[in-house]
């Protein structure tokens, strides 16, 4: 029976700590450009340019039916054929931006669409501008049932991280790999990754429905 | 298939300009035509009721107004000015948003759902517009929608968001909201028919007051005839997508002339 080597585990704990920092980056980051991505995409398509809407729902099609695994590779290695040369880190947030992007503008389209069109005209009927109907009168409460798919897709970009250690972004798949290939032990690294993965995620969803819940509160739509 | 527009006004002058003028306007939803070259004109301070049968076209109009709907045919004039289209070399072309929200801000409406900003609360509802699109600072903004809401009896309850509210508490602070845009004109699309009957006077002496004390020009679609009869200066009785008869409402109520009028009437009548 294979044993469990405790030294291990406390000799590779500083090289983990710093390939989680790096996890934590590529979620945090990728998330931030998702965020504001799927606003961008989810806005473009409620235009009055037909062609735009057309263009913009076939591309979010497009990303939502492909691998993210796939659409890493062609950042990394398509890319430099068109000219576009990337760092395996930049490669990699953009393609988990931009993934995630399309799945949250499709959150934040059915926290659009859950909006009454008596809030819209109650808004035109005092005159509010596009820009502040949006801001002040439809995302605020766009938001509340959108901010549960948000949170699920924040822990679903931190779980896919591992996708970028393909391309060699250092973070915690790719260093319990690299550990393993030095050592030929597999046991402890993989663990430990497992282990990460779940102390981080687990309060995260907690915090996340706390977060909801307040959200709901604030807003004052809970009775 | 273009209007030859050269027939329409490009502003209204005169003595006796109205507030608002419905000028051969048409409205389709695809092969259906709801508003078939509606004329209708009411004058400043008037107050003119809509009756008629369900989907006759009397949301139609106020929402034309409002512009929360196009209109496929002829010109809407507001105080003078066309609301539907502006003047481009000699003549009039239908309006960009910019012109629309410029003459919009004389219009004011009240739904029959309310449509209160759920989020916000009875005062922050009716200081949105002043502050957002009216500019005025918070200050002034409050101390303007305090006042409408006081008027509207609903001062104690300025701190409450609309789901704490009663149907007809809700109405009261919608009203509260679109006066605080100090409109010249306020639409009231049923906005009783959604209120239980023995809070529909809390709403109806709302109106009552403002018939009284100001000098707004009112357009009001409703199904209570008695109140209908009580406020208004005109009635107009729509059948089909335009106007079977209008009058006072002594004359319409107590002496329609028209067949489609009385059989309306009396349908109400024995409903009630
Ligand atoms: N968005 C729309 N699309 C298609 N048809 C519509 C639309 N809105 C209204 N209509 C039709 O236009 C006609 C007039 O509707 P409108 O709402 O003005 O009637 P109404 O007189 O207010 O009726 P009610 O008393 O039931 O409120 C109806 O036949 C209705 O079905
Ligand atoms: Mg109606």
């Amino acid at each position: 029976m294979i044993e469990w080597r405790w030294h291990l585990v406390w000799e590779l704990a500083p090289r983990f700590t710093d390939a989680a920092g790096k996890t934590l980056l590529a979620a945090g980051g990728g998330y931030a450009i998702a965020v504001i991505l799927g606003l961008v995409l989810v806005l473009a398509q409620r235009t009055r340019f037909r062609s735009l809407t057309f263009a913009v729902r076939e591309f979010v099609e497009l990303i939502r039916s492909t691998p993210l695994l796939l659409q890493v590779f062609f950042v990394f290695y398509v890319g430099p054929q068109f000219g576009l040369v990337l760092s395996p880190w930049t490669a990699g947030l953009i393609a988990i931006g931009v993934h995630y992007g399309a799945y949250l503008s499709e959150v934040y389209r059915g926290g659009i669409e859950s909006v009454p069109a008596g809030q819209w005209e109650a808004a035109k009927a005092i005159n509010l501008s596009a820009a502040k109907t949006y801001r002040r009168i439809v995302i605020p409460q766009a938001l509340p049932p959108a901010v549960s798919g948000m949170g699920n897709y924040l822990v679903g970009i931190f779980k896919d991280t591992p996708m970028l250690s393909v391309i060699g972004v250092t973070e915690l798949m790719h260093t319990a790999t690299a550990v393993g290939a030095e050592s030929y032990r597999y046991l402890e690294p993989y663990t430990m990754v497992g282990a990460i993965f779940l102390a981080i995620s687990l309060p995260a969803a907690y915090l996340i429905s706390r977060f909801e819940k307040w959200v709901r509160r604030t807003l004052g739509m809970l009775k | 298939m273009t209007e030859d527009m050269s027939r329409y006004p490009l502003r209204l002058e005169g003595d006796d300009v109205p507030m608002v003028r419905f000028q051969n306007v048409t409205k389709r939803y695809g092969p259906l035509v709801v508003l078939d070259q509606l004329d209708l004109d009411v004058s400043p301070g008037e107050m003119v009721t809509i009756i008629g049968p369900s989907g006759s076209g009397k949301t139609t109009v106020l929402r034309m107004l409002m512009t929360l709907e196009t209109i496929n045919g002829g010109v809407i004039y507001v105080d003078g000015e066309p609301l539907t289209h502006v003047e481009r070399n000699g003549q009039l072309v239908p309006a960009n948003s910019k012109h629309v929200r410029r003459i919009r801000t004389k219009i004011g409406m009240c739904f029959q759902h309310f449509n209160l900003f759920p989020h916000m609360t009875a005062l922050g509802n009716c200081m949105e517009g002043p502050v957002q699109v009216l500019g005025l600072s918070r200050r002034e903004a409050e101390e303007r929608s305090l006042e409408l809401l006081d008027m509207v009896g609903m001062a104690e309850k300025r701190d409450e968001h609309p789901s704490r509210l009663s149907g007809g508490q809700q109405q009261r602070v919608a009203i509260a909201r679109a006066l605080a845009m100090r409109p010249k004109v306020m639409l009231f699309d049923e906005v009783t028919s959604a209120l239980d009957p023995e809070v529909i006077s809390e709403v109806t002496n709302v109106i009552r007051h403002l018939v009284g004390a100001h000098h707004l020009t009112m357009l009001m679609v409703t199904h209570q005839m008695g109140f209908a009869k009580e406020i208004s200066d005109r009635v107009c009785f729509f059948y089909n997508g335009a106007i079977e008869e209008q009058g006072t409402p002594t004359k319409l109520f107590e002496n329609p002339e028209r067949e489609r009028t009385k059989q309306f009437l009396n349908a109400v009548l024995d409903a009630n």
